[in-house]
């Protein structure tokens, strides 16, 4: 069996409070495997970003990693020291945020940010680092590369910018890219072009992706694993269309159903009631169960219910059966 | 029914020139900024009007200046049949402004945090002197709110409830006509069907008319009625909703509904679109779509399409 590039076991975050101890993340289990695009999809405050920050070492304290284990490649990341963790960064894991403009430099050339991250986790010479970054931008799709290496980030615009982020996070020839809303800051025709390029560029190099986002059309289109998370925790995983046309969560059905492309030709939207519970005040048992049509007794009181692995997809006491589904609607 | 917001050859400049000094040295002319050109439409009562484009494409200009928080340049907007620009009866124009408001699309920037949410509703209402005893806990009640959230601060209220305070908030001064600019972008999906029904809801009820921002066509297909494209501050194609989903007939809403995302997409590969909207201060000649387009032709390049009338649909193109 192909060993993941990143195997995620039992993570608990924690943020000790003078009101006591939030867990923006709870027992998170997940694998991505090399060339895939695991899609992580939640509302905001599902800690799905956090999830990400605990993998790349970039929690802000007082978060922390209380339990659980990060592997990367098979060697746990989770206990490396701030300087250990530099290394990896850049190297390794590739990072791409949802807004371009603030994850450049606004003072240095793209040149100069390009070649600064390759000298940093290359052993080549600086010429060779130029080329390279010459390289890397004509891959991410800039045009007329070599005149534009020394263009200042200001001096693109938004779609190339993120266009220099992605050459970027891959010109260290990391085995894992976590892109945080790649794309929720631009213009549709131009997320269609940024998700096509993940796309190849995962395809042709056998990186693992994974990609956070809160849009389900841009999971559908993009991933091949989708993981929806509620209120820190994994509520649903599985293959994406699997989850997608059968969930079996019943926050992923209301998620589903809310989207207005799912209720195209209805006179409303489908809508889920109430909103996600602050981490301060999570209820018992389900994290959902308030907002849940199916939730029994057992959801409201018991302890928490199955969590979310490769065998039990869904977190939930009942999960849905689909052939029920349709006919009750 | 009746025509409530007309717009005509709306035009909107904005002066992006350097300082003057820099300027006379620089021997650099004026240079300004094309927001909004040429544009025309009608809304019904009664009825969503929506207008979509990506960015730059000059639609929230547009609603601002329907709303009055901007001026035209040129061309004309009358409400119910006053005309609120280039009218110097000031009277008049209060009095048909009275008709409008406006939802943001930012729950978190368009309350101010000092006011409790009683003050923040009551607004409106108190400027144009009506009857504001119990106004703000009836208006809560009917956005899905508790009338005892009046004496609480916005602070108090997540993102979807806060939007439902913006809406209390215009719906206070009775108006006919709500601009609401991108009115749910900033929720999470499962918030945004609430505020969407509640809108449709409140729609229904009151008899309102909504101009309806968006970059979202999933929700201008569940909103609008009817619905305005915008490319680079044009109109470039107008449809009733069920034809314009049915047959879009312009190159640039085809490449739009081919670039939304898909529920049903899996594993989708498009024919990705070609290049980037243009500079707007440099805009191409002609028809401003042509360097992105499939179908254009040297035709395309010098002479900018007009209006025509196919069917029900207004489209600017040479070629459909």
């Amino acid at each position: 069996m192909v060993q993941p590039v990143l195997s995620i076991k039992s993570l608990v975050v924690e943020i000790p409070t003078r009101k006591g101890v939030l867990r923006p993340v709870d027992q998170v289990s997940y694998d991505i495997f090399p060339g895939e695009i695991l899609g992580i999809v939640g509302e905001s405050g599902a800690g799905k970003s956090m999830t990400g920050n605990a993998v790349i070492g970039l929690l802000e304290r007082p978060a922390r990693i209380v339990s659980g284990d990060v592997l990367l490649s098979g060697n746990p990341i989770h206990n490396l020291s701030a300087s250990e963790f530099r290394k990896i960064r850049g190297k390794k894991i590739g990072m791409i945020f949802q807004d371009p403009l603030t994850s450049l430099n606004p003072l240095l050339t793209v040149g100069e940010q390009l070649v600064e991250t390759i000298i940093e986790h290359l052993a080549v010479s600086k010429k060779e680092a130029q080329e390279r970054a010459i390289a890397a931008l004509e891959e991410v799709g800039i045009p007329a590369a070599r005149e534009r290496i020394g263009s200042y980030p200001h001096e693109f615009s938004g779609g190339m910018r993120q266009r220099v982020v992605i050459a970027l996070a891959l010109c260290a020839e990391p085995d894992l890219v976590i892109a945080d809303e790649p794309t929720t800051a631009l213009d549709v025709s131009v997320q269609a072009q940024i998700i096509a390029l993940l796309k190849r560029l995962c395809r042709e190099r056998g990186v693992g992706v994974m990609l956070v986002t809160h849009d389900m059309g841009v999971i559908a289109e993009a991933a091949d694993r989708v993981a929806v998370m509620y209120a820190g925790r994994l509520a649903e995983l599985g293959a994406v269309r699997d989850v997608l046309t059968a969930p079996k969560h019943p926050y992923t059905y209301g998620l589903m159903g809310s989207t207005p492309l799912a209720s195209r030709g209805l006179e409303r939207l489908k809508q889920i009631p109430g909103s996600m519970p602050r981490l301060g005040a999570l209820p018992e048992g389900c994290a959902f169960s308030p907002r849940c049509d199916f939730a029994q007794e057992v959801c409201k009181t018991g302890s928490s219910p199955f969590i979310a692995d490769e065998d039990a997809q869904a977190a939930c006491w009942f999960p849905l059966q689909h052939t029920k589904l349709r006919s009750s609607k | 029914m009746s025509v409530i917001v007309r717009a005509k050859a709306l035009r909107r400049l904005f002066d992006v020139s350097k300082p003057w000094l820099n300027r006379v040295v620089e021997r650099e002319p004026k240079a300004f900024l094309t927001a909004v050109v040429d544009v025309d439409f009608e809304i019904e009562e009664g009825s969503v009007y929506a207008l979509v484009g990506e960015s730059g494409s000059g639609k929230s200009t547009i609603g601002k200046m329907v709303v009055g928080l901007t001026s035209a340049t040129d061309g004309t907007i009358e409400i119910d049949g006053i005309a609120i620009t280039g009218n110097d009866q000031k009277a008049k124009i209060s009095e048909a402004r009275q008709k409008l408001q406006m939802i943001f699309q930012d729950p978190y920037a368009s309350l101010n945090p000092r006011w409790k949410v009683r003050d923040i509703i009551a607004e409106p209402a108190k400027l144009r002197g009506l009857e504001i005893k119990g106004l703000p806990e009836r208006l809560l009640q009917q956005v899905g709110l508790s009338p005892e959230d009046a004496d609480k601060y916005p602070h108090e209220f997540s993102g979807g409830q806060r939007q439902r305070i913006c809406i209390a908030r215009a719906l206070s001064s009775e108006p006919k006509v709500i601009v609401c600019d991108e009115p749910t972008s900033a929720l999470d999906v499962s918030v945004q069907s609430q505020v969407l029904n509640l809108m449709s809801d409140l729609q229904e009820q009151l008899g309102l008319t909504y101009l309806f921002i968006s970059h979202d066509l999933t929700v201008v297909e569940h909103m609008a009625d009817k619905i305005g494209v915008l490319y680079l501050g044009a109109l470039v194609e107008e449809a009733p909703k069920k034809t314009l989903f049915a047959s879009p007939l312009h190159p640039y809403t085809r490449m739009l509904f081919d670039a939304a995302p898909r529920l049903d997409g899996f594993g989708r590969e498009i024919d990705v679109p070609k290049g980037e909207i243009p500079d707007p201060i440099n805009p191409p000649p002609g028809c401003a779509f042509h360097p992105r387009c499939p179908l254009a032709t040297s035709l395309c390049k010098t002479v900018r399409p007009q209006m025509r009338l196919i069917g029900d649909t207004r489209v600017s193109c040479h070629h459909v």
